[in-house]
């Protein structure tokens, strides 16, 4: 099977998402797309999955062209595609979401998931995919669920199988499984089209790559291109992609976190007796699969969740207080959501800078705000970050991930700052700005700030960390030196703890980890 | 009020290159409500039911001389049962305690038979304390579904409608247009049939109204149906001001339809009556209940309106039509709320009155979520609620010492204590009230 996109075009509005694209797919290939956030792959997709209507343009299977009104009729043309969100029904069966939408029925439409059940099993056992059919989907780990999905599309018989970012919430061994998976169904005739801005993966598992940026097909690469030659094409410059850093200047232990427990609702703990410490002038990154805890930690330290335990900062128990002394004993917090955590979208870039200092001199007091001195601020921190908007009273909603991000670093990186948080700080944020925001964590460091990153992508990571706390089921199942290899804190990260890595820095070692 | 203890699941440390535990651990949240709740309700059956029994003894009458089969009366004495009941309650309240103790919450069995026990206590007591102490149990349970048919029509069109994902706050509004709406038409035209029908179109227009302003407009369906409701109201009791109570021999006194008694499966004690002792409407009720469950939970169409309710994008993506789906069931919520508002009008009563469904719709959706989003669970819910207002009826025919007051306050306070504290975190279809938008 062929398939082919010729000059499809996208608009929302007067923003053109896709600008005449053609795109060609074939059997037996793996066609991987790169490019940034907000480059267009997913809207091309959505396009291509019959989601969305295209402004412009046309879409050939083997040479004929379609038109597809919903999913439904892309799906039997045999397109399928694995969501980045998973479109599973949390409350269904693997079997009943398997199912859904090409039910088999007995007479008067009753369910017959007889049938659905043993084709799953065959495409289980075919794969090595190891999926109960009446497993509840919400069980399931993730790397399993994206199987079920994936199951969901070959049931239908797809030809073309769409990967939209599909390795963003697998540990490195899920990866690993999940692009064998994906040469075999290239082996048996599948095409393949994988969506994906992580450069090693695409390079690992492409027949070829085509590279889009802002919306255009900027060229096409082979797979044994460089990956400063790859990421250049999808930023449109050349970018360093390895953060340079000098050695750490160690301080005291100003920072730290004993046997700090969070539960959940339904007494689940968590975070799990996690103890670490952090040195002034140290990056300690917090490592693992989104979901272990991560976000948990950060917000019971924020005051943000009830915690048992011990939290101290400059000597003082700051377990207990409130969100906002928190803030005022000098932490300052990125949230990893920083659209839902850390700004107000509809409030200026401006407001949105002084959200946390408002009520002090120079910006406000108790009873009022002084516009003169917030706008002055924020024009300076809007110079100081490279914030490119087109004002500090736009609001902020409007600005890109990465001036979004650089909104809320360049309000939480404060003077004086006793201690520095910062979870996911690049997510969705484009590759020149990452430079930029890790320059300035690396910069507060050296300033003699504690500083710990939440982040679970391994590049970041191993760019920031003096030490790397690795997360799993809610417990810190090791603390290893910042130049730890990258297959050991996989192995950690799916909750293997290699045996013999030696603690540089043994007085830190929690409970839990390494007998 | 919870506590906290630790129990770790799998193994308790981590083996060398090998995952350390499947799972993350597990501490026992203990919920000490429950228990306290029962024990404050085992302690008012003592100062009531044991300490204040009248000392006679109260008669529960099963069949009448008349029925083919007689099934002698059960006389309880109203101390010995007082003390007997508070005994069991009392011995529950502990048994829940230690549950908690052990396993951090009470299993639902316990809180069930402690109900059950709490109102056969109150039975025995306020029966035992009345004026007439013999009540016909046949006839109370009777009674009870005749007061839960519109109960039950009303909380399956809330099921059709929130299982798509769609809150029908407008189900009061629509057992109210179709009652006004049967007695007009089944007065004008005579006929029970013409009655019915258009019942189930005005309950159908209403849910149009729904349908559109939350599917189309995205107006934010609490609202919408709370106008609906408002609407239905004024609207019913302006006209029936001006129109129907000048003219009520012409425009306001339907026909009613006949009970259907089939020949000696009615005469069985107790279930006969309730089963085979009804009008088309109840055994219509009967059907469609059964004709809901098994379309939900056994069928194609079933599935896809569940998948629609819980994840609308995911059913978008497998090829469903959303809005289509969420429009279908929500006009045939409303057709089904139509017949139950049918039910005042052309069966209970005999002709329509202002507001006359008294706030039964939001009982029916207390319902809905008592039962859990299941057509039989609701079901037994409104059965439940219908027999706590028929109660209330029978006990102030009897005279009871308990004011008539607080008697009549006896099916609310029974939906608030059940929705509130039986129920406890009961999870919906999760995009129940958020609209659908295609980006």
């Amino acid at each position: 099977m062929k398939l082919e996109l010729r000059g499809i075009t996208k608009k929302f509005g007067a923003f053109t998402a896709n600008d005449s694209i053609d795109l060609t797919v074939e059997s037996g290939q793996v066609h991987s797309l790169l490019g940034e956030n907000g480059a267009g792959k997913s809207t091309l997709m959505n396009v291509l999955f019959g989601l969305y209507e295209p402004t412009a343009g046309e879409i050939l299977v083997d040479g004929r062209p379609v038109r597809f009104s919903g999913p439904g009729e892309a799906m039997r043309a045999g397109i399928g595609m694995v969501h980045q969100h998973f479109m599973l029904i949390p409350v269904f069966t693997v079997a009943e979401n398997v199912a859904l939408g090409d039910e088999h029925t007995r007479a008067a439409g009753i369910l017959d998931l007889e049938s659905t059940r043993r084709k799953i099993r065959e495409i289980s056992d075919e794969y090595g995919f190891h999926v109960d059919p009446d497993a509840l989907v919400e069980d399931l780990p993730v790397g399993v669920q994206q199987r079920v999905e994936i199951i969901k599309a070959l049931v239908r018989e797809a030809r073309v199988l769409i990967l939209d970012e599909p390795t963003a919430v697998l540990t490195p061994q899920e990866t690993d499984e999940l692009l064998d998976i994906i040469r075999r169904l290239r082996d048996n005739g599948t095409a393949v089209v994988f969506i994906s801005h992580k450069l090693r993966e695409v390079k690992a598992i492409s027949t070829v790559i085509s590279v889009l940026r802002r919306g255009r097909m900027v060229g096409t690469a082979d797979p044994d291109a460089d990956q400063s030659e790859l990421a250049a094409l999808m930023v449109g410059r050349a970018v360093g992609l390895n953060t340079t850093k000098s050695a750490p200047q160690l301080g005291e232990e100003t920072f730290s976190v004993s046997d700090l427990t969070v539960l959940s609702p339904e007494g689940v703990r968590l975070v799990d007796r996690v103890s670490f410490g952090i040195r002034q002038g140290e990056i300690l990154a917090v490592a693992g699969v989104q979901g272990n805890g991560q976000t948990e930690l950060t917000e019971a330290i924020m005051g943000l969740q009830k915690a048992q335990g011990s939290i101290r900062l400059d000597g003082e128990e700051i377990l207990g207080r409130t969100t906002r002394q928190v803030i005022r004993a000098g932490v300052g917090y990125v949230p990893e959501d920083r659209s839902t955590d850390g700004l107000v979208g509809s409030f200026s870039v401006a407001e949105n800078l002084v959200l946390n200092r408002f009520d002090r001199a120079p910006v406000g007091n108790r009873f009022q705000l002084s516009p003169a001195a917030i706008r002055s601020l924020a024009e300076q921190r809007v110079t100081e970050f490279d914030v490119r908007t087109q004002g500090v009273d736009l609001p902020v909603g409007t600005l890109s991930g990465g001036n979004q991000q650089k909104v809320v670093m360049a309000r939480e990186l404060v003077d004086d700052l006793k201690l520095f948080i910062a979870s996911q700080p690049t997510r969705g944020v484009d590759v020149g700005s990452i430079e930029f925001l890790h320059d300035r964590i690396i910069r507060e460091r050296d300033s003699g700030t504690p500083v710990m990153i939440v982040s679970t992508e391994l590049d970041e990571v191993l760019d920031l960390a003096d030490r790397i706390a690795v997360m799993y089921h809610g417990r810190i199942i090791g603390i290893v030196p910042g130049d730890t290899s990258r297959d050991d804190l996989g192995l950690m990260m799916a909750g293997i703890t290699p045996g013999t890595e030696p603690d540089t820095t043994p007085d830190t070692t929690p409970k839990g980890a390494t007998a | 009020m919870s506590t906290t203890a630790t129990v770790p699941h799998g193994p308790a440390g981590p083996a060398p290159a090998a995952p350390t535990t499947e799972r993350p651990t597990t501490d026992i949240v203990r919920h000490w409500t429950t228990p306290i709740a029962l024990a404050v309700l085992a302690a008012v059956s003592l100062a009531v039911f044991a300490l204040t029994a009248s000392g006679k003894s109260a008669t529960f009458r099963i069949s009448t001389d008349a029925d083919a089969i007689h099934i002698p009366d059960i006389v309880v004495p109203t101390i010995a049962a007082g003390w007997t009941i508070t005994l069991l309650l009392a011995a529950l309240a502990v048994w829940g305690f230690l549950q908690v103790r052990r396993s951090g919450t009470v299993s639902g069995w316990v809180s069930a038979v402690f109900a059950a026990l709490f109102v056969a206590g109150f039975l025995v007591w306020v029966v035992g304390a009345a004026n007439t102490t013999t009540v016909f149990l046949t006839g109370l349970i009777a009674g009870s579904v005749t007061l839960a048919i519109p109960l039950i029509f009303g909380s399956m069109a809330g099921v059709l409608s929130e299982r798509a994902g769609v809150v029908n706050i407008a189900i009061e509004g629509q057992l109210l247009a179709g009652a006004f709406t049967a007695a007009v038409t089944g007065s004008v035209t005579g006929s029970v049939w013409a009655g019915l029908v258009a019942a189930v179109v005005a309950g159908v227009l209403v849910s149009v109204l729904l349908a559109v302003f939350a599917i189309r407009y995205l107006v934010n369906q609490i609202i919408v149906g709370v106008v609906l409701n408002v609407l239905v109201a004024g609207l019913t009791s302006f006209l029936f001001s001006t129109v129907l109570s000048s003219n009520s021999s012409a425009l306001n006194s339907p026909p009613h339809f006949p009970s259907i008694r089939i020949p000696f499966l009615a005469d069985i004690p107790i279930i006969g009556p309730i089963l085979f002792d009804q009008t088309i409407l109840g055994y219509g009720m009967y059907l469609i209940v059964i004709a809901l469950y098994i379309g939900l939970f056994h069928t194609k169409w079933g599935l896809r309106v569940r998948a629609v309710g819980e994840h609308p994008k995911a059913a978008d993506t497998v090829g469903i039509n959303v809005i289509r789906t969420r429009y279908i069931n929500v006009l045939l919520g409303g057709a089904v709320a139509g017949m139950g508002g049918a039910f005042f009008t052309l069966v209970s009563s005999s002709s329509f009155s202002k507001e006359m469904t008294a706030g039964q719709g939001f009982i029916a959706l207390a319902a809905v979520i008592f039962g859990r989003w299941n057509p039989i669970g609701a079901f037994f819910a409104a059965l439940l609620f219908g027999f706590t207002t028929n109660m209330q009826y029978v006990l102030a025919i009897l005279g009871t010492p308990v004011p008539s007051q607080f008697m009549a306050m006896l099916p609310y306070l029974v939906t608030v204590l059940v929705v509130a504290g039986l129920v406890g975190r009961s999870r919906g279809p999760a995009a129940a009230g958020s609209p659908y938008v295609k980006e």
